[in-house]
């Protein structure tokens, strides 16, 4: 048999399936029904009701919805702003988040202040609804630092680059949790959650399979949010899984759902549903959110050579900010003025990431030395002491205008 | 089995005796002492690994723990090496003291991405604002008849890696301190245990909660002719040999290095400045080893008063044989006193 010749399973993504029997949900390559998608917020911003989901979100007032949108229109701002910064040169490289703004916005704010992410390299807008100044995340992109903020005063943890690592130290974490007994107190300031967050392509991963057996056994407070964007760079879902990428969670036994990663009202309320299981004592939850990376994998990336043009349009018709949008117009909770400061607001937004950038010094080339132990290390010092006394010897040279 | 020859009239003393604080155990004792020891002194340490609890760990390390602090201190993970080093690195992230066991040295591969690139890492990363307290505890080396993946000296692999420290007792004594030392050290520590001495007994202070730390070797052999450099299992080789040696009038130093990372080159510098020959001797293979680093170390610091090329008798380039044959590599005393005369021919 040639590898032409190999069986394949059909696209077990959802998106397009092949076959459905008339009457009933489409199936999967494994058999399985199609699972739901859960939505309150249609692509074309209407408003529909879910008989589990949309309790969660009657607390939102018109006030709250706005506060979403903004959210989500300062993250695309801060996107354009800092691809357009690796365009000319000041980041050596930028991974945009654009597409997934209702998936990061949605669930980052529902969580509470004492919960705690892990962020995989793409979380900007979780990133901003745990209040850091997104230009710290640019100084990793700028190369003048491995990480670039304070984890603990945020509550959000460095970026994890290799892929599904830290969905094992968020179990972890959470099982740390646990043991702190801030699980089911019933004290909605104490208990604590945790939300690791990764992508399409880390379900494939070792590690984001055992964090599933941890959490599992343990029943430990963390949700696995998986945001489906259908790429882990060329690579389709399908080259990932032949089921849905919600099915794997329920194969370890742990509640699993899949929700519009558009739809930053679904998000929300399933992300708050997942969280209170969690600290209330219910354990883990996977949630994958079905989204889209409208943009390229990292600015390294060409994403025309592997996906078309009408794919990408037909997801641009689900635009997470423009279903929000619509459906504020549609109350009549739009007004100028709003709209006005917002556009303000990311203006702003857009100039302190420039000039912050663009004022980014690198180091001074001793520190590469720093904090490679938290203890003195004999090794670390006699190299740090030969290579201050070889740059010494520069400053010591005479100049004679001749190239170092 | 003997009977009680008399019963209730024994006669007791009025007064206990005061607590000895010296006793003779094994090294695998002395360890499974040095971790009780650690998690009656500090709530935040755990232990974590396969088989650890109810079994007490297919060496019996950690033997009678679970039991007296309980499963969710002494936790039966699943099993998984990844899984038990990057929920660790979590429970560190919280504040916690993990302290991983990883069943066989040839087991620790799975692990080996959470160790090098995450645990290793962390602090660095986040400019010292974040450290990962997490030792792992490695059953090491060969000589005990085991299959393949049971026998291996995979220290260099984790010492070429900025930010791990890489130690290994050779005695009961120092199994029992440095096992403690370990776990409060702020720096992850990779702890390798020599399994084929698990059963070597010695005194052991158990009134001590430090000793000579995780940054120094030792001399633990004095001599004049030869510096024998070992650490771990092969201490105890050099030890044979540097008896035996002295039998032929040969006088043998043996430092036993404790630590491979950091990599105490003083110690080692200023035997060999009174001995100016070195022989360094470790199970794992001699290829790019500590030995390797010793001789290039050593080469450098000590020019001028080596009378001979530092030399290494280690494993071969092979990977661990059948266990029928691993006597014929594992440094042996023979071995050991070939690499000595060939030093003292220069």
């Amino acid at each position: 048999m040639t590898p032409t010749d190999l069986p394949r399973p059909r696209p077990g993504n959802g998106s397009t399936p092949e076959r459905t029997p008339a009457g009933t949900a489409p199936l999967t390559p494994s058999g399985s029904p199609e699972p739901e998608l859960v939505q309150l917020l249609t692509p074309a911003g209407e408003r529909v009701e879910h008989p589990t989901y949309s309790a969660r979100v009657a607390h939102l007032d018109a006030d709250a919805l706005r506060g979403l949108y903004r959210d989500m229109v300062l993250v695309r701002r801060f996107d354009t702003e800092a691809t357009a910064l690796q365009r000319q040169g000041e980041l050596g490289l930028y991974a945009p988040l654009l597409g997934q703004e209702a998936a990061q916005v949605g669930s980052g704010r529902a969580l509470a202040p004492q919960d705690y992410v892990f962020p995989s390299y793409r979380e900007h807008g979780v990133a901003h609804t745990r209040g850091l100044d997104l230009t710290d995340i640019l100084k990793q992109f700028r190369g003048i630092d491995h990480g670039g903020w304070d984890p603990r005063a945020h509550h959000f943890h460095l970026y994890t680059l290799v892929i599904g690592s830290h969905t094992l130290h968020a179990t972890g974490y959470a099982m740390g949790v646990q043991r702190d007994g801030l699980v089911g107190t019933g004290d909605p300031t104490r208990d604590t959650a945790v939300v690791a967050y990764f992508g399409d392509g880390a379900t494939s991963q070792g590690d984001t399979n055992e964090a599933l057996v941890f959490a599992a056994v343990n029943n430990a407070p963390v949700v696995l949010f998986c945001q489906n964007n259908q790429w882990a760079i060329s690579e389709p879902t399908d080259r990932q899984t032949r089921v849905p990428l919600v099915e794997r969670g329920r194969g370890f036994g742990v509640p699993s759902v899949r929700v519009d990663g558009n739809d930053v009202l679904a998000v929300h309320a399933v992300t708050l549903e997942a969280l209170e299981r969690a600290r209330s004592g219910g354990g883990p939850t996977f949630v994958e959110a079905y989204t889209y990376r409208m943009g390229a994998h990292t600015t390294s990336d060409d994403p025309t050579r592997y996906r078309s043009a009408a794919e990408e349009e037909e997801w641009r018709a689900k635009d997470p900010i423009d279903r929000l949008r619509t459906h504020l117009a549609a109350l009549g909770e739009l007004p100028e003025a709003f709209l006005e400061s917002v556009a303000a607001e990311a203006d702003a937004l857009g100039k302190h990431v420039r000039a912050t950038v663009r004022a980014m010094q690198a180091p001074q080339k001793p520190t590469m030395f720093d904090h490679v132990y938290a203890t003195p290390n004999a090794v670390v010092d006699d190299e740090r002491a030969w290579f201050t006394e070889y740059e010494a010897a520069f400053e010591d040279a005479p100049a004679t205008g001749g190239a170092r | 089995m003997s009977t009680p020859t008399s019963t209730g009239t024994t006669t007791r003393p009025t007064t206990a005796p005061a607590a000895r604080s010296t006793e003779r155990v094994t090294l695998g004792k002395a360890l499974n002492l040095g971790l009780r020891r650690a998690l009656e002194g500090d709530p935040t340490v755990l232990l974590m690994g396969e088989d650890i609890g109810r079994l007490g760990g297919v060496f019996r390390v950690t033997d009678g723990l679970q039991k007296d602090f309980g499963p969710d201190r002494v936790v039966d993970t699943p099993l998984a090496e990844s899984g038990i080093v990057g929920t660790a690195i979590g429970l560190a992230l919280r504040g916690y003291r993990p302290v991983c066991e990883i069943q066989f040295d040839g087991f620790v591969f799975p692990a080996f991405d959470q160790i090098t690139t995450m645990l290793a890492k962390m602090h660095y990363r986040s400019r010292g604002r974040l450290s990962l307290p997490v030792v792992i505890r490695i059953p090491y080396g060969g000589g005990i008849g085991a299959v393949e993946h049971h026998s291996e000296s995979p220290e260099v692999l984790f010492a070429h890696t900025a930010g791990l420290r890489v130690v290994t007792p050779a005695t009961p004594g120092d199994a029992y301190t440095m096992m403690q030392e370990a776990i409060a050290s702020p720096d992850p520590v990779i702890f390798l245990e020599p399994k084929a001495r698990y059963w070597d007994k010695a005194e052991v202070d158990l009134g001590r909660t430090t000793g000579d730390g995780l940054d120094r070797a030792r001399v633990v052999r004095r001599g004049t002719d030869v510096t024998l450099v070992a650490h771990g299992p092969a201490v105890t080789t050099a030890l044979r040999a540097a008896e035996a040696a002295a039998q032929d009038g040969t006088s043998i130093e043996v430092v036993d290095l404790r630590t491979i990372s950091p990599l105490d080159t003083a110690t080692v510098a200023d035997s060999v400045r009174r001995t100016g020959r070195c022989v360094v001797v470790h199970e794992a293979p001699t290829l790019y080893g500590t030995g390797s680093e010793v001789a290039a170390r050593i080469g450098e610091a000590c020019f001028y008063h080596l009378e001979a090329p530092v030399l290494r008798v280690g494993g071969f380039h092979t990977p661990y044989p059948v266990s029928r044959l691993e006597h014929d590599y594992l440094p042996s005393v023979e071995r050991v006193l070939e690499a000595v005369d060939r030093s003292l021919a220069h």
